[in-house]
Formats: structure tokens, C-alpha cells, sequence
């Protein structure tokens, strides 16, 4: 008998990058892609929004993939397969935007390829062709490198330091120059949503982008999440994460996800000054 | 003929002046998180008590939205019985320990009060937050359960509203699951209200005896994404309770709000109550505060914001606030702490927009003093701008604490879920029913943001409500 909220899977799928499949019936059976979870680890825990990777109502689980940056991914990324996550609130957010378009282009950086994936096969299942361009800074940080290749009808690689694929993501110009793309997905840091929109805004290309700032509740409540599309203040959690990436304020997006900067660096070194790490919090 | 002697009637003094509760000094308590009133001690409380005339008919029994049966419950602490005075109060009220805190009682059961119009009324309040402190201590005892009926109800909300629908059904018999969308239960009274004016320890013993009675809680739970009202059916409720409060920040739209260091009251106090960032770095939440912080409003948010500000350590907190102090929706008693503390009010002035820095970081706010003109539709007299009274204030956090709209999520998700214009639910007057049959809501999501106690009674009409209509369905 698993626990609600148990560990089922780890893996690591690149340096500080791993994927966690968790059991957690109810939200396997809401959950649609597109959508997030809130997650806390203990009593003393902040919450921190992930978004949902896949889900398999089957076997009654949601999987998500995360990046170890501070002190609370760090601190998940320590729990083993079979330990519990306390609390794992969600589906939150609405879901994606799954139909007919014809031609999508998915764009997909770093620890955000992980939820792309799970788009870009809803967006294949609803009859779209599907080109892909998944991006890292180098290459042992590319993720799901052979599911994306499988899961599109064309698919390129794009790294910083061009140790792979194509350096930096210009080539992206050339794709929209040469193909028609009636609508294109973009999942990653914002540098990549606001590159990627900017080269599609010039092209009329529809432009859907995920946003990720600062979250407490995720459920309309606190207002940090707030971000300025199209001239007009809206909730990431509740009025998104998804929005149109020709109208939103990227510069403010990036201010506001720095908000907490220096806490959060002073967090995480003083997590690992005092012991924190693995080793000593076994779960 | 019997001649009576005239007996000297005993004349009984009247103590007019209230027993005061014992407080933190101002001074020490702006540098700490803990509770400000310290409550009465038994002495004190059977002072207070004996000041209580034991009307024949009580007025403040009218006053109380969940009916206490207030003057039963003085005597007893006449008696020194105060566990069954405290027993009392439970009678009525679930969470007495949570209302002797934080209900406005000077607007209620005090209000009514006989000897309030000789002298002070009777510090009901600080009696009722005496017996729920008491008995705590003691150990809380648990009445008799009734025979199960075999309903089940779907309460969806864990705050005021919710837990006392809950208690009241489970009392009833019936079987309740509490959906909680946060990870604690408590709603307004963890998320909100500050430690120092209603220590948390105090909310989950509550809540933990709301529990106790053989209530379900389910937290993480956010109805309308996890499950919807109609999937509740589904799963074999019989009728549903929703209580989701009024909870979504209200922003007041000006240039510069976007700014770091602005927050919405609602983000402020999330942080600090419910995540615990006055603690930080022992708590992972973070919360930044500067050393010139202004708090738009002048509510109890308000308050609750501007003082929680100056116990993380800003140097000067000022309230700023559109009307006079006569306007101000603050309970007295809350402006007085505040002032005591240190707090500047600048009265008759309305923010027009943020300045940044270069960092995105909020660093001045333009003002404009105001004039008040004739009452507008919620009476109070109308706030006008002086035309060329602009001038810029040196700010490094803004608190924006001017209200908080109705959780629009069930609403968005709930079919034939009428609602108001103000996304409220709407509901039957006397029956709390919603235009779903079997639907029930009641506290601030039908009535837009109010008080603690009112939630409470409006989750007790409708347990009442629920209990008559599962009765009735075969």
C-alpha cells in the first residue's frame, strides 16, 4: 500500500536536475497539462510551485521534474524513493490549450523541457504536427533529449556554448522563416519566452508562454504572482500560468522573480553550512 | 396590624469602570510577536463578573450573532464554576477562545450592554477568552456525541464560517469532511489575523477540538480544482457547505504597484501568519521589510499590517488613509494599539502612484491630501482630492490593504452557482441556501469581507439550515 504523497520514482535526469513520480491519486485524476502543484516540505517549509510533468490516473501519479537551485529543491531533491512529501496541494492553475492548431512550434529551456513534453504529446494526440527546439546551457543539461525526438515530428537542439546543436536559439528565425507555424509553445527562463516571442511576433506566429514567479498560495490569494500582460494586472496562478508571450511584461517579470534574492541565497548557504545536504537528512 | 419594619435595603454598589486586561507594555511589545492582552486572571475575571447586573432580559444575549447565552455564562464565573461556564459558551459557539479575541464585541454584545449606559459595559469579551483560556488549560472535555443519521456534509473552507458549520453538523450527527485548500486549517485566522492579537496555538486547538467532535479534515484540498461542488455529490455527499471567504486581494490599480517592496496586505500577512517569515531564516519563507513602510487603508488589515511591519523591525510605519479618523472600518480598540505602538496616521491622503529604483524596488509614493465632502452610498462622507495638494513621500515598502474581493474559484467552476456582480454567492435570505439545491453558503462569500463572528454565525444558520433540509430529504 503506497502513501498518499509518496515518492515512487527518482530519477536524475541531468547534473542538479531530477524528476520525482509521486502518488498521489486525486490530483493524477484532475490533473491536465499545463497546470502545477504547490508543495511543502515540513513544518518550518516555504511553498513552492512546480509544474506537473505527466500524470497517469492508472497508477495515480503525477510526476514533476525540478531544478536544485535553494535550499527547498535542494532539501527535496535529498528524499528517497519511498518517503513522503507532507503536503502537495493542486491541480492549481488552468490547464493548456489542447486542440487542432496545424503546425505548433514547442520551445522548450532547462528543467522546463520536463512539462514541454507532456504538451507536446497532447498537442500531437489532437492531430498538430509538432517541431520541436529543446535548449540548456550545455549540453550534459539537456533533458529528455530521445522522448522529445520521439514524441515530435521534427525536433532540434540548442545549447548556450553551442556544445550541442545549434548555439544560442537565432536558428529559431530561419524555422519560422521557411515553415508555417500556426501557433508556437514556449516553456523555460524567461530570457528564452522573451527571445522565442519577440522572433514569432515578427513572423504573426500566436504565442503561448508559461510563466513562473514568485508563488505563497497559488490560489488567488497573496497577489505576488501578479504580472502585466497586455497593460492589465493578472494572477500567474489563478488568471494563468499560461499567457499570450507578444503581450506580457518580461522586464517586470524578471524584476519581481528577484524579489527575494538575497533571502533566498542566505537560505540556501545557510542550509549547507549547517549541515544540510543529503548526508545528514536522510528521509 | 403588624407593623413591618422597614428593612434598610442593601444598597449594591456599582462598580462603573471595567476590570482593564493586563497588556504588554507598548514599548516592549512593538519588538515582539507575542499576544498584546494578556487576559484576566480568575480574580479579575470574577471582578469583572460581578459587575454583571443579570438582566432578566439581556440585551447583549441580541447583541451576539451565534446568541450566547451571556449572562448564564457571568454567573457561572460569579461561582467560580468556570469550566461549565465554559461549557456555557460552547453551547453556542465552537471557537469561544478564537472570539474573545478577535470579535468586535464594542459593536455587539458590549453595545447592548445595560451598564454601558452608566459606565463601561462589561467586558463580555474578555470573560468569554477567560472561560475558552481556562478550560484549555484544563483540558478540553467533549460533549456527547448524537446517534450518526448517516448524512454526510461537505464543508468547503476551513475558516469561521466553516469550522462552525462543521461543528454544529457533526454535533447534529452527521458525518463532516472540512475541504481545506491551504495546508492548515483556520482560513482568516492563520493567513490573517497576526499572532500578537490571536496566537496560532489557539487556532488549531480549536480547530483540533472542531476535529475532535468527528469532523474530517481534508487540507490541499481546493474545491473546484480537485474535486468540483458537483463531484462532492458524486462521492456521496448529501449536501455541501461553502464557506470560502473572501480572500483575493484587492489592488487599487496605480502606476508603480508593481513594483518590489508593494505588497497586497493579503501577500504581507501570508507571509508572516501562515508561513511564519517573522522567523526567517528558521521558517523558509522570506519577507523584506524597510525602514520606511506605508500602509494604505485604514481597517483592521490595516492595523494588523502597519503593527506587524513595526515587529519586523521598520522604523517608522504610517498609515495612510483617504478619510478621517472617524471613518476609519478599524476597531477602536486596534487604532489605540496601533497609536500606542508608534504608528503615524496621515489622515485625508490617497496615494496617486510609485516611484522605483533602478532595481525595480518601490523608493517614493506621490500623495494627494483630501477633503471630505457630502456621505456617499456606505454613509461615510465622500473623500475628495484638493486639487495641487501633491506631494512625495519617502517609502521603501508598501502594504496595499484596501479590501479583499470574494475566492472567485468555486464560482468559475460551480454550473447554475448564481452570484452577484461582486462575484458573492447569492443566497436565500432565510434558508442560506444557494441556487443549487443542497448547496448552502454563508460568511464572507455571500456577504463580501466582514467579521470573524459574523462568518461564525452565519455557518451556524446555515448548519441549522443543512440539518432541517437532510431531515427532511429521505
Amino acid at each position: 500500500m503506497k502513501l498518499m504523497y509518496e515518492i515512487v520514482l527518482k530519477k536524475e535526469l541531468a547534473p542538479r536536475i531530477k524528476l520525482f513520480k509521486v502518488f498521489s491519486p486525486e490530483i493524477a485524476a484532475k490533473a491536465l497539462p499545463g497546470q502545477f502543484v504547490i508543495l511543502i516540505l515540513d513544518e518550518e517549509g516555504e511553498r513552492i510551485p512546480l509544474t506537473i510533468a505527466d500524470y497517469d490516473s492508472t497508477e495515480g501519479t503525477i510526476t514533476f521534474a525540478f531544478n536544485e537551485v535553494g535550499k527547498t529543491t535542494m532539501q527535496l531533491g535529498c528524499l528517497d524513493e519511498g518517503s513522503r512529501i507532507p503536503n502537495i496541494a493542486g491541480p492549481l492553475g488552468n490547464p493548456s490549450e489542447i486542440r487542432r492548431f496545424g503546425h505548433v512550434l514547442c520551445v522548450g529551456g532547462g528543467v522546463m523541457i520536463a512539462p514541454l513534453l507532456l504538451q507536446v504529446k497532447a498537442l500531437r494526440k489532437a492531430g498538430n504536427k509538432v517541431t520541436t527546439v529543446i535548449g540548456a546551457r550545455k549540453e550534459d543539461l539537456l533533458i529528455f533529449e530521445e522522448e522529445m525526438k520521439e514524441a515530435s515530428h521534427e525536433s532540434y537542439i540548442a545549447t548556450d556554448d553551442g556544445s550541442k546543436g545549434f548555439r544560442g536559439l537565432d536558428f529559431i528565425n530561419e524555422l519560422l522563416d521557411t515553415q508555417q507555424y500556426n501557433r508556437a509553445i514556449v516553456m523555460g527562463p524567461v530570457f528564452t519566452m522573451k527571445t522565442v516571442s519577440e522572433m514569432t511576433r515578427s513572423f504573426g506566429v500566436p504565442t503561448i508562454v508559461t510563466l513562473t514567479p514568485i508563488m505563497v498560495d497559488g490560489m488567488g490569494m497573496c497577489g505576488v504572482c501578479r504580472v502585466t500582460v497586455k497593460g492589465e494586472t493578472k494572477f500567474a496562478c489563478i488568471d494563468g500560468p499560461e499567457f499570450d508571450g507578444h503581450q506580457v511584461d518580461f522586464e517586470e517579470l524578471v524584476k519581481r522573480q528577484r524579489t527575494f534574492l538575497p533571502e533566498e541565497r542566505m537560505s540556501t548557504l545557510l542550509w549547507e553550512k549547517l549541515g544540510g545536504g543529503c548526508h545528514s537528512r536522510k528521509a | 396590624m403588624v407593623a413591618i419594619a422597614e428593612k434598610p435595603r442593601e444598597k449594591r454598589k456599582i462598580k462603573r469602570v471595567s476590570t482593564p486586561m493586563p497588556k504588554q507594555k507598548p514599548g516592549i511589545r512593538r519588538h515582539n510577536f507575542s499576544e498584546v492582552a494578556l487576559g484576566y486572571t480568575e480574580e479579575q475575571a470574577v471582578a469583572e463578573a460581578e459587575r454583571c447586573l443579570q438582566c432578566p432580559e439581556p440585551q447583549c444575549v441580541s447583541g451576539c450573532p451565534v446568541e450566547i447565552q451571556i449572562p448564564a455564562f457571568i454567573k457561572l464565573i460569579k461561582e467560580r464554576k468556570f469550566e461549565d461556564a465554559a461549557k456555557e459558551v460552547k453551547k453556542k459557539n465552537s471557537l469561544p477562545a478564537i472570539c474573545g479575541r478577535v470579535c468586535p464585541q464594542e459593536e455587539q454584545c458590549q453595545q447592548q450592554c445595560v451598564m454601558g449606559k452608566a459606565g463601561d459595559a462589561i467586558s463580555i469579551g474578555g470573560l468569554e477568552r477567560f472561560v475558552a483560556d481556562y478550560e484549555m488549560e484544563k483540558g478540553i472535555k467533549l460533549p456527547r456525541k448524537q446517534r450518526p443519521t448517516g448524512r454526510k456534509v461537505a464543508v468547503v473552507g476551513g475558516g469561521p464560517a466553516g469550522l462552525t458549520a462543521a461543528a454544529n453538523l457533526a454535533s447534529l450527527g452527521h458525518e463532516v469532511v472540512i475541504f481545506e485548500a491551504l495546508h492548515k486549517p483556520g482560513g482568516v485566522l492563520v493567513y490573517g489575523i497576526p499572532e500578537f492579537r490571536l496566537p496560532k496555538k489557539i487556532v488549531a486547538a480549536e480547530a483540533d477540538y472542531v476535529q475532535k467532535l468527528g469532523v474530517t479534515l481534508k487540507p490541499n484540498a481546493l474545491i473546484g480544482k480537485l474535486f468540483t461542488i458537483a463531484e462532492l455529490f458524486e462521492s456521496g455527499c448529501d449536501a455541501i457547505f461553502i464557506g470560502t471567504g473572501a480572500g483575493l486581494p484587492r489592488f487599487l490599480r496605480l502606476q508603480g504597484e508593481n513594483l518590489g517592496g508593494v505588497y497586497s496586505a493579503n501577500e504581507f500577512l501570508i507571509r508572516v501568519n501562515l508561513m511564519k517569515s517573522y522567523e526567517f531564516p528558521e521558517h523558509d519563507t522570506p519577507i523584506r521589510i524597510g525602514s520606511k513602510v506605508a500602509v494604505i487603508g485604514g481597517g483592521n488589515v490595516a492595523m494588523d499590517s502597519a503593527r506587524s511591519a513595526l515587529r519586523l523591525g521598520a522604523e517608522q510605519v504610517s498609515i495612510i488613509y483617504r478619510r478621517s479618523r472617524e471613518e476609519m472600518p478599524a476597531r477602536r480598540e486596534e487604532i489605540e494599539n496601533a497609536e500606542e505602538e508608534g504608528v503615524i496616521f496621515k489622515l485625508l491622503t490617497n496615494p496617486k502612484r510609485f516611484f522605483g529604483d533602478e532595481k525595480g524596488w518601490v523608493k517614493q509614493m506621490e500623495c494627494i491630501e483630501m477633503r471630505l465632502g457630502e456621505p456617499d452610498e456606505s454613509g461615510r462622507r465622500r473623500p475628495i482630492p484638493l486639487e495641487g495638494s501633491e506631494f512625495l513621500m519617502d517609502v521603501d515598502t508598501v502594504i496595499i490593504a484596501v479590501g479583499r474581493n470574494p475566492n472567485p474559484i468555486i464560482q468559475r467552476t460551480t454550473e447554475g452557482l448564481k452570484t452577484t456582480k461582486r462575484d458573492t454567492i447569492i443566497v436565500d435570505e432565510r434558508t442560506m441556501q444557494t441556487s443549487i439545491a443542497g448547496v448552502y453558503a454563508g460568511g464572507d462569500i455571500v456577504t463580501g469581507e466582514a467579521t470573524v463572528i459574523s462568518a461564525m454565525g452565519a455557518g451556524k444558520a446555515a448548519a441549522e439550515a443543512i440539518h432541517s433540509y437532510l431531515m427532511r430529504k429521505k
